[in-house]
C-alpha cells in the first residue's frame, strides 16, 4: 500500500472510530495522519508477523491521545485485524483511548500522559548503541506536549550523547486543547529551541509526503528533530484548523460529510 | 548501607555488561570507582530525574537491568508518574534507588526527608519495594534484585549505619527475618531503624516486657505468613518505621490484622502525618519524633497498659 492510500485509510478509520466509540482527540489524530502513513508504510524496519523482533526499528507515539491514528496504522499494516478497530473505546475492549501496548501487537509503548514518550526513546536509543545496534528510534510528539518539561530534559540528554540514533517528529498543528500553541504557552522561536539545545532540526510541511520520506532520515552529528507542520483536522473541511475538533467526535450526519471528503 | 550498595553494585555490574546505572547527579566521590571500572555501564542523566526514569525505562526495555539512583524524593515522588507509567505498567527491568530513606538527611531539611516514599512505592501494582535494616540485609537484597531484576524500589539510609546481622544472610524476595524469638510481644521493623528497634526490645526486657524482633526488608511482597503466625502467636504486635504513619509498614500490617477474625492488637510506631520543619540530624530528629528506642519503649508500654484497661473495661 502507497504511503497516500494508507494515510488515507487511517482517517477514514479515525472517522468512523470516533464517531462509533464517541471518543476524543480526532483533530490530533487527523494531523497526524501523513507522518505515520510515511513512517509504517515505507520507513520503519517492522514486520507484522513478528512485532517483537528484536532488530525492529522503535516508535514510540507521544501524543498518546491519538491513538486511534496509530491503531488505525497498525490495523492497515496487518498487526492485527482492522474489524478489531470497532472495538475502539468500548466496554471490555483492549483498544484504550490513549495508547497502550497490553494485548495489542505493535504497539512498542504506552503513553497517554504527555512528555514521557521522549525520555524513554533516549533510553532506547541509548541503549542500542551502547550495544552496538543498528535499529532506529522515533518518537512522535504533539507540539502542545512540548509544553511539558521532561521534554527538554530528554532534548538536553539526547543531545549531550548525541544520539544520531533518534528522530523526533514534532506535529505541529499550532492548536492545543483550548487555544493555539502561541496564545496558551508560546512555542516559537520553535525551532531555534531545538538547535539551540543541540538538535538538528528540519522544517516540513507535514502533510507532504515526499517532505516527510526525506526530513525522517537520522541526523548525521546530532539528534534529529523534524518540525512537521500540519493542519489540525487535516483532509475535513469543517475539522481543519478547529480547536472544537480537539474534543469533540463526529455525528452521524457529520461523519457522513468527513466521509465524502476523505475518500477511499 | 550506601557503602554496601555500592560494592554489591560494582560487582554485580563486572560481572554482567547488562548492567546499567543511571545516576540523577548524585553519588560525588561514591560512584567513581564503577565509572571507572564498568565505563559503558555508567551514565549520569543530570539533575533531571523525569528523564532519568523514561531513559531508565527506554535502555530497560533495549535490553538491559537499570538502576536509577538519587536522594530521598528525587527519583519517587518527582518522577512518580515515570515510575508508574513507563517502569511498572511496561515490567521495565528498573530499580529505582533513593539514598537517604527517613530522616537520614535530617538537618537538610524537610525536601531531603523521604517520609512518604514507602506508602507512595507500595500502591504502585507490579513494583516490588524493599527497605533494607543494615548492610547485610542490603546485600541479601541487592542479590536478589541482581539476580531477579524489577521493576523494584530500594530504599537505602545512608553510609555507616550500625551493623545488625553479623553474618551474611540469604533471603528470598518478600521473606522476613526473626532476630530474636520466644518473647511476649513482637516488634516488626522495616529499613535502618532496625538497630533502634532491637535497643527498644532490650528496654522492653528491663520493664519486664520481653519483646522479639522481627525485620521486614520487604515491603511487597510482604511475608504474609509470618504476619499471619504472629498474629496468632502474640497478643500484640509492634510495627516501628522511620516512615509516615500512614501507608508504611504499619499500615500494611493493619490492612492485614483487620481482615482476620480474630488477631492481635497492633501498636503503630512511626512519624506523625506532618512536615517537621525543626532542624537536627537524624539521631536528633528520630529522639524528637518518639522513634528512638526509649520513645519507642515508652510508647509501647503506655499502649500496652491502655489496651489492658479497655479490656478490663470490655469484661
Amino acid at each position: 500500500m502507497t504511503s497516500d492510500d494508507l494515510a488515507r485509510a487511517v482517517r477514514r478509520h479515525v472517522l468512523r472510530m470516533t464517531n462509533s466509540g464517541r471518543s476524543s482527540h480526532v483533530g490530533s489524530a487527523l494531523s497526524c495522519a501523513d507522518l505515520l502513513a510515511v513512517l509504517y508504510a515505507e520507513i520503519l524496519d517492522i514486520d507484522p508477523a513478528h512485532p517483537d523482533k528484536p532488530d525492529r526499528d522503535r516508535f514510540i507515539m507521544s501524543k498518546g491521545h491519538a491513538g486511534a491514528a496509530l491503531y488505525a496504522v497498525l490495523a492497515e499494516t496487518g498487526f492485527f485485524d482492522t474489524r478489531l478497530l470497532a472495538q475502539h473505546y468500548r466496554n471490555g475492549s483492549f483498544l484504550s483511548g490513549h495508547v497502550s501496548h497490553v494485548g495489542i501487537p505493535g504497539v512498542e509503548f504506552s503513553t497517554g500522559s504527555l512528555g514521557h514518550g521522549l525520555p524513554v526513546g533516549a533510553g532506547l536509543a541509548w541503549q542500542a548503541r551502547r550495544m552496538r545496534k543498528t535499529w532506529l528510534t522515533y518518537v512522535l510528539l504533539g507540539d502542545g506536549e512540548c509544553d511539558e518539561g521532561s521534554v527538554w530534559e530528554s532534548a538536553m540528554f539526547a543531545a549531550h550523547h548525541r544520539l544520531t540514533n533518534l528522530v523526533a517528529l514534532v506535529d505541529w498543528n499550532g492548536l492545543q486543547s483550548m487555544a493555539t500553541t502561541e496564545e496558551t504557552l508560546a512555542l516559537e522561536p520553535f525551532a531555534d529551541k531545538w538547535r539551540s539545545f543541540g538538535w538538528e532540526v528540519d522544517e516540513i510541511d507535514g502533510h507532504d509526503h515526499a517532505q516527510i520520506r526525506k526530513a525522517v532520515q537520522p541526523g548525521q552529528e546530532r539528534p534529529k528533530v523534524v518540525l512537521a507542520r500540519t493542519v489540525k483536522g487535516k483532509g475535513v473541511s469543517f475539522m481543519e484548523n478547529q480547536v472544537l475538533w480537539h474534543y469533540r467526535p463526529p455525528d452521524d450526519l457529520e461523519l457522513a460529510g468527513a466521509m465524502s471528503e476523505v475518500a477511499p | 548501607m550506601r557503602s554496601r550498595f555500592f560494592d554489591d553494585l560494582l560487582g554485580a555490574a563486572e560481572a554482567d555488561p547488562n548492567i546499567v546505572f543511571v545516576t540523577g547527579d548524585i553519588g560525588f566521590g561514591v560512584v567513581d570507582e564503577l565509572q571507572r571500572k564498568c565505563p559503558g555501564q555508567f551514565v549520569n542523566a543530570g539533575v533531571a530525574e523525569q528523564n532519568m526514569t523514561g531513559l531508565a525505562a527506554g535502555i530497560a526495555l533495549a535490553g538491559a537491568r537499570v538502576f536509577t539512583y538519587s536522594i530521598a524524593n528525587f527519583p519517587t515522588l518527582r518522577c512518580l508518574e515515570q515510575i508508574r507509567n513507563d517502569v511498572a505498567y511496561h515490567h521495565a527491568d528498573v530499580i529505582v534507588v533513593a539514598v537517604g530513606g527517613g530522616l537520614s538527611y535530617g538537618a537538610l531539611g524537610m525536601s531531603h526527608h523521604a517520609t512518604e516514599d514507602l506508602a507512595i512505592m507500595r500502591a504502585i501494582p507490579g513494583l516490588a519495594v524493599a527497605a533494607p535494616g543494615d548492610a547485610a540485609e542490603t546485600s541479601a537484597v541487592m542479590a536478589d534484585l541482581v539476580a531477579n531484576g524489577g521493576p523494584a524500589y530500594l530504599r537505602l539510609g545512608k553510609a555507616g549505619e550500625p551493623i545488625v546481622h553479623r553474618a551474611p544472610i540469604q533471603l528470598c524476595r518478600g521473606e522476613s527475618i526473626a532476630l530474636r524469638t520466644g518473647g511476649d510481644i513482637v516488634l516488626f521493623s522495616t529499613g535502618a531503624i532496625l538497630e533502634s528497634a532491637l535497643r527498644a526490645a532490650d528496654l522492653l526486657a528491663q520493664a519486664g516486657v520481653r519483646a522479639d524482633v522481627r525485620s521486614f526488608p520487604w515491603l511487597d511482597p510482604l511475608d504474609l505468613v509470618a504476619i499471619n503466625d504472629a498474629a496468632h502467636r502474640y497478643p500484640t504486635i509492634v510495627t516501628v518505621e522511620e516512615h509516615s504513619v500512614i501507608g508504611g509498614l504499619g499500615s500494611a500490617v493493619a490492612e492485614i490484622l483487620a481482615e482476620m477474625p480474630h488477631s492481635a492488637s497492633l501498636i503503630r510506631v512511626a512519624l506523625p502525618p506532618r512536615f517537621s520543619s525543626l532542624v537536627g540530624d537524624q539521631e536528633y530528629l528520630r529522639g524528637a519524633h518518639g522513634l528512638d528506642p526509649a520513645s519507642i519503649t515508652h510508647r509501647v508500654l503506655e499502649q500496652m497498659e491502655v489496651n489492658r484497661g479497655l479490656a478490663s473495661q470490655v469484661r
